[in-house]
């Protein structure tokens, strides 16, 4: 019983990450109509925005320490963060010590920055153009992104830890009556589970209760009357990129503290978020978090010993088994809508 | 001609002088020369562009002529490497029953995903395909380790089976050959003046498949048979109402197309007796895709163009190091040369997928029909003729 | 700067200007008359090296290119000559091998085995390179390693862990410096034995493809014979990137100790998850919950942060090590690139150096007669102590490092501290041991 509540949680978990990633990918989807492969990548600028703002906020000088030698046998040269010098050193570490969640600030300005250039300067170039041209420029840019990336932080994961009152684990199973240690649970995944309801929870009521998001709604269902009606639907789809492109973005930068984030991150969660937002049925934003709950759950439990034992190797193929008969049984999947992407 | 209309016989005539030729043609510079960095006319590249390109050509014969976009067609070039080993592994280091059976083993493969995943199309199909070969590349790197050698892979070894062959002497390997006449990797060299030139029998033997491959693909494009996949690509509910059943012909097509991938896997293997897991994986089967619509998706040479111009970057750009440039730019004063040599650096060696990355862009961007429409526009400009002959020719692109 | 194209067939520019005609028909351009594969000229010689550029191990396999360019830089004289000076055979003079210049080209493997042998065949049909070497993975060493036996090739590998390598997969024109899974466990299994006590239950978390099969197979092995326990052994998908759901049971699973069967990307992450989960706080069986990486790698160790503290593995080399070879490698390696080497250079540095100097007693490139001088060779001064190639699979014997992830770094390099140096008695086993069986190195092969 508890190493099924521990699934359920790892499953929410990793549900939440491909649930805000398949967000946005299904929002450019629904509302463009465009195949971006690039959108692995955003979620991997994401990351690296905390790294940047990380490294930047611990930018030091050298400060020569005659006592101590480098491996060369040199004088060692200290680092001393100039945050230290401008706040005191107790001040400058916790600044540092926060650095993730600080650079959620900086990461929501420069993602839909980020998008908005990608939507102006390129793919709004592509609605027109057939969906296989939009998978190879999507595809190079995913690559040109990656590689810019690795060219200034290399290729070996970064260690980018959460704030110190963050790390630990939180034993549920005595709450509730089990023994200890039986459900524990690292403190900053509950964070980001917690986190990835709110974004999801803001991104349905914006496109829900706003004016603008009815507009983007009306645009999703018929591109053209909404034209007609003299909306200028570009402008808000280009928003709209740039949320998106902040969705991702902010998956990743809360995804930091969990996994060291390496320059193909993106690549790793691209194919799985495509599966995510397919099985959840194209143009349904329920569909997409629905699927991206329901698949981590059942990751979570296919990597149990006890199920591995009896079907080895199940854990490697389950996403794309329950991909494939779930696609079987509902042609659009969870809650797809007809005619989107079928063609 | 050979029942091809004149203007097809002619493409077929210009891809037959080209891979005939080369071993010339991809070696212009002399050896030891600066540029001679850029020859590709060494036996492993051309075996590569041919191989690929059948590989190219079958897939466009699903994406070009249906627009159905499979994304895991590398599924089917692995277990057609898979099958051609075990053929070397079993019976013979000849190259012809590995080859029939990978084409077989591949066909029956891509008949029973293809059963299964034709029942949705767009994107649905897509995942299909992916889900598939993703199950395929993880099952064959771990737990079909036994089956498929895992991470290391499946080779021939001195002490297989290998009914139909004599025994090995102490020593010897196992090369795949053609029936004892003569083995994949001999080759012929040819010394004019500062040129080499390597005449290769597995290239050769590659090459006359690619346009046999490539033949039979032309008669697809231009049968009753093709014409029912383009109708199922610009209107299968209007096909639909007809009272035709588009099922059987997008089967017939993605078979034919699981077999070319098949086909590509036995031959790969044929010139390097090695079958990795990697070559199923999604970035595999995304390499296809890219090499086709790169090429100009639905057009007859486009894909093979496609396979050549990704499988050049993988090979030589890799292999610019920053010797090699210095070698290049000593001639420049220093302050200059370090500073070339700076702005060029991150594209080459360890940067080629940067590179290919921005090509990528480039060329969908300003060429929408792919390289082939790169090529029309360079032969409208030098000759003038009246455009419609070069239309003609190439279909419009997928969609 | 002079120019410095490469080619092997740059001799013909001088001779036969306008000569054609068919040459002999050969195998991956053998020259006849020589009776090997690539025969050098009479000014140069070509190596090619095969690393990792792109792809996870990019670091890494920069990392071999520096280590192999210094190499080169100091078999042709220039440097400060580096190990050429500590190493027991003194052959080597620093004017090239043999009197020939050393040139290089290089690859991208791309950690793929396919990718790995058509760079690797590039090298040899194009630039008619003598040897191979490189690498950072057993899958790409163990595919190049038969191209190169099969073309008459020497392969010099470079990282590669799996027992496989020179077990079941061996090759007689391959050799490998590494050390292997079998010397991890057998070299941890004391360490740990005398640290955590003989009474412990272990938990292993085994990435699923050959290497981590042989490393929980050979840590299993060992540390059983010392009393421990194995409770689970639950293999996780390379491609997996997230490990909680593996990590999540282990607390509750009676086990007190998790072995990490991973390398790369999957041990950095695997380990932050077991940090995260707590369980290096954690007591079970009234004791203290540890965990285990077997294979270190400083780099990937720099991935992880501050998760690997105090946390045991063993490595091949490390750069704190202060016998003489050592420090001269670090010496003239943080000279020129500022930073110290990782395991990955040295273990390609010092197979450079080996290669160089077994041509040399050999006097002949023939990759026969240089097999034939590697096989049964001891040497000393190269950082490991004193080691012998053995001739029955090719494999490296010396001491092996059991490490520790350090509590308290002095500088960002200072990752890892020097526990114990297992000599090389304890680590060694038969050439046919089970865990090695089922290989047959056969016999040299020249090509031509």
């Amino acid at each position: 019983m508890d190493q099924i509540i521990l699934q359920i949680l790892n499953g929410l978990d990793k549900g939440s990450a491909y649930a805000l990633i398949a967000l946005g990918l299904t929002l450019i989807f629904g509302t463009l109509g465009v195949v971006n492969f690039a959108h692995g990548a955003l979620f991997m600028m994401g990351a690296f925005v905390a790294v940047t703002v990380s490294k930047l906020l611990a930018l030091s000088h050298k400060v020569v320490d005659e006592t101590r030698t480098d491996f060369l046998g040199k004088p060692l040269q200290v680092d001393v963060p100039y945050v230290y010098d401008w706040f005191g050193q107790g001040a400058g570490d916790t600044i540092i010590d926060w650095a993730v969640p600080i650079s959620i600030l900086f990461a929501i300005p420069i993602m839909v920055a980020i998008g908005f250039i990608m939507e102006r300067g390129l793919i709004k170039h592509f609605y027109k153009r057939p969906h296989a041209d939009q998978i190879l420029v999507t595809f190079g840019l995913a690559i040109v992104l990656q590689e810019i990336i690795k060219y200034f932080y290399g290729a070996n994961p970064i260690p980018t830890p959460a704030p110190s009152a963050f790390t630990g684990s939180f034993d549920f199973g005595v709450a509730f009556g089990f023994d200890p240690n039986a459900i524990i649970y690292p403190y900053w995944r509950l964070v980001y589970f917690f986190f990835s309801i709110i974004v999801i929870g803001a991104v349905f009521a914006f496109l829900q209760f706003t004016t603008f998001g009815m507009v983007v709604r009306a645009g999703m269902a018929d591109r053209e009357t909404v034209g007609m009606l003299g909306i200028n639907i570009d402008k808000r789809f280009t928003v709209m990129f740039g949320i998106a492109a902040a969705v991702a973005g902010l998956a990743g930068v809360m995804y930091v503290p969990i996994n060291p984030p390496n320059y193909h991150m993106g690549m790793d969660f691209l194919v799985l978020s495509f599966v995510v937002v397919v099985v959840g049925g194209m143009g349904s934003l329920p569909g997409a978090v629905a699927a991206g709950f329901l698949l981590g759950i059942l990751e979570s439990f296919a990597s149990m010993s006890a199920v591995i034992n009896i079907l080895p190797g199940i854990n490697q193929i389950i996403i794309y088994l329950v991909a494939i008969i779930i696609l079987l049984t509902r042609p659009r999947g969870l809650m797809g809508r007809k005619g989107v992407m079928e063609e | 001609m050979l029942g091809l209309e004149k203007k097809d016989f002619r493409l077929l005539l210009i891809v037959v002088a080209l891979t005939m030729l080369a071993p010339f043609i991809l070696n212009p510079f002399p050896e030891g020369s600066d540029m001679a960095q850029f020859n590709a006319g060494y036996p492993d590249l051309m075996q590569r562009f041919v191989i690929f390109g059948i590989l190219a050509i079958g897939f466009n014969i699903l994406f070009g002529l249906t627009g159905y976009l499979s994304f895991g067609h590398a599924a089917f070039l692995g277990v057609g490497s898979y099958a051609a080993v075990w053929m070397f592994k079993l019976l013979s280091m000849n190259v012809i029953p590995a080859i029939l059976l990978s084409v077989v083993i591949a066909g029956v493969f891509a008949l029973i995903i293809g059963y299964v995943s034709l029942r949705r199309s767009g994107i649905y199909f897509s995942i299909l395909t992916l889900a598939f070969a993703q199950m395929s590349y993880a099952l064959a790197y771990s737990v079909l380790t036994p089956l498929t050698g895992g991470e290391t892979g499946l080779q021939p070894k001195p002490g297989d089976p290998r009914i139909l062959d004599r025994a090995l002497e102490p020593g010897e390997t196992a090369t795949p050959g053609l029936f004892g006449l003569f083995d994949m990797r001999d080759s012929l060299e040819l010394t004019v003046g500062n040129w080499v030139f390597t005449f290769n029998a597995g290239y050769y033997f590659a090459a006359v498949i690619m346009i046999i491959a490539f033949y039979m693909s032309i008669r697809i494009f231009r049968s009753p048979f093709g014409m029912m996949l383009r109708a199922i690509k610009s209107n299968q509910t209007r096909m639909s109402y007809t009272g035709l059943n588009a099922r059987p012909y997008t089967l017939a097509a993605f078979v034919i197309s699981g077999m070319y991938a098949g086909l590509a896997g036995g031959l790969l293997v044929s010139m390097d007796p090695q079958a990795g897991a990697e070559r199923m994986f999604w970035t595999a089967s995304g390499e296809i895709v890219l090499m086709t619509i790169l090429g100009g998706a639905g057009t007859l040479i486009g894909p093979v163009l496609g396979a050549g111009f990704i499988k050049y970057f993988e090979n030589i750009v890799s292999k610019i190091n920053k010797t090699t440039l210095e070698g290049w730019f000593y001639w420049l004063p220093d302050g200059l040369e370090d500073l070339v040599i700076t702005v060029i650096y991150p594209f080459v060696g360890k940067g080629w997928h940067l590179t290919l990355g921005l090509l990528f862009m480039l060329v969908v961007i300003f060429l929408p029909g792919g390289l082939v429409q790169g090529g029309q526009k360079i032969a409208a400009a030098f000759t003038r003729k009246k455009p419609d002959d070069a239309k003609s020719s190439a279909t419009e692109p997928a969609e | 700067m002079n120019n410095s194209t490469f080619s092997r067939r740059r001799v013909l520019k001088t001779g036969a200007i306008a000569s054609a005609g068919l040459a002999l028909p050969t195998y991956l351009r053998a020259d006849g008359h020589t009776g090997f594969t690539n025969a050098p000229g009479d000014n140069e010689v070509i190596l090619g090296f095969n690393v990792p550029q792109t792809g996870p191990y990019a670091d890494e396999g920069a990392d071999e290119l520096r280590a192999y360019e210094l190499a080169v830089e100091h078999l042709n004289g220039g440097g400060d000559g580096g190990m050429l000076g500590t190493f027991s055979s003194k052959v080597l003079d620093g004017t090239g091998i043999l009197g020939r210049e050393v040139k290089y080209v290089t690859g991208d493997t791309q950690t793929k085995s396919d990718a790995a042998r058509a760079s690797a065949r590039s090298m040899i049909e194009k630039d008619g390179a003598i040897m191979i070497t490189g690498g950072s993975s057993s899958g790409v060493a163990v595919a190049v390693q038969a191209l190169c036996q099969e073309a008459g090739i020497i392969f010099m590998a470079g990282l590669t862990h799996s027992n496989d390598t020179t077990g079941k997969d061996r090759r007689a024109n391959g050799f490998r410096h590494f050390f292997n899974s079998y010397m991890s466990g057998a070299a941890l299994a004391p360490v740990l034995a005398a640290n955590y006590g003989t009474d412990r239950k272990a938990y292993h978390l085994t990435a699923d493809y050959n290497w981590g099969y042989t490393t929980e197979e050979a840590v299993k092995s060992s540390t059983e014979a010392l009393g421990w326990e194995t409770v689970n052994a639950v293999k996780t998908p390379l491609t997996q990137t997230d490990f909680s759901s593996y990590i999540a049971p282990v607390l509750n699973s009676g086990a007190d100790v998790l072995v990490l069967n991973h390398y790369g990307g999957n041990m950095v992450n695997s380990l932050t998850n077991a940090v995260q989960f707590g369980l290096r706080e954690a007591q079970a069986n009234g004791q203290n919950f540890e965990i285990i990486v077997p294979l270190y790698s400083r780099l990937m160790a720099k991935g992880a942060g501050a998760n690997v503290k105090g946390i045991f593995g063993s490595t091949n080399w490390h750069w704190s090590l202060q016998d003489e070879g050592s420090k001269a490698f670090v010496q003239s390696f943080g000279t020129k690139y500022g930073f110290p080497p990782s395991q990955a250079a040295h273990t390609t540095y010092v197979q450079t150096l080996l290669y160089a100097d077994a041509v040399t007693r050999a006097n002949s490139f023939n990759p026969c007669a240089v097999v034939e001088a590697l096989e049964d060779y001891e040497f000393d001064g190269l950082g490991n102590g004193k080691t012998l190639y053995r001739g029955a699979d090719h494999q490296c014997f010396k001491d092996v490092l059991v490490v520790k992830g350090k509590e308290n770094p002095e500088n960002e390099f200072d990752l890892l501290e020097i526990v114990e140096v297992t000599p090389v008695e304890q680590v060694t086993y038969a050439p046919d041991h089970p865990q090695f069986a089922g290989g047959d190195l056969g016999t040299c092969n020249p090509g031509a």
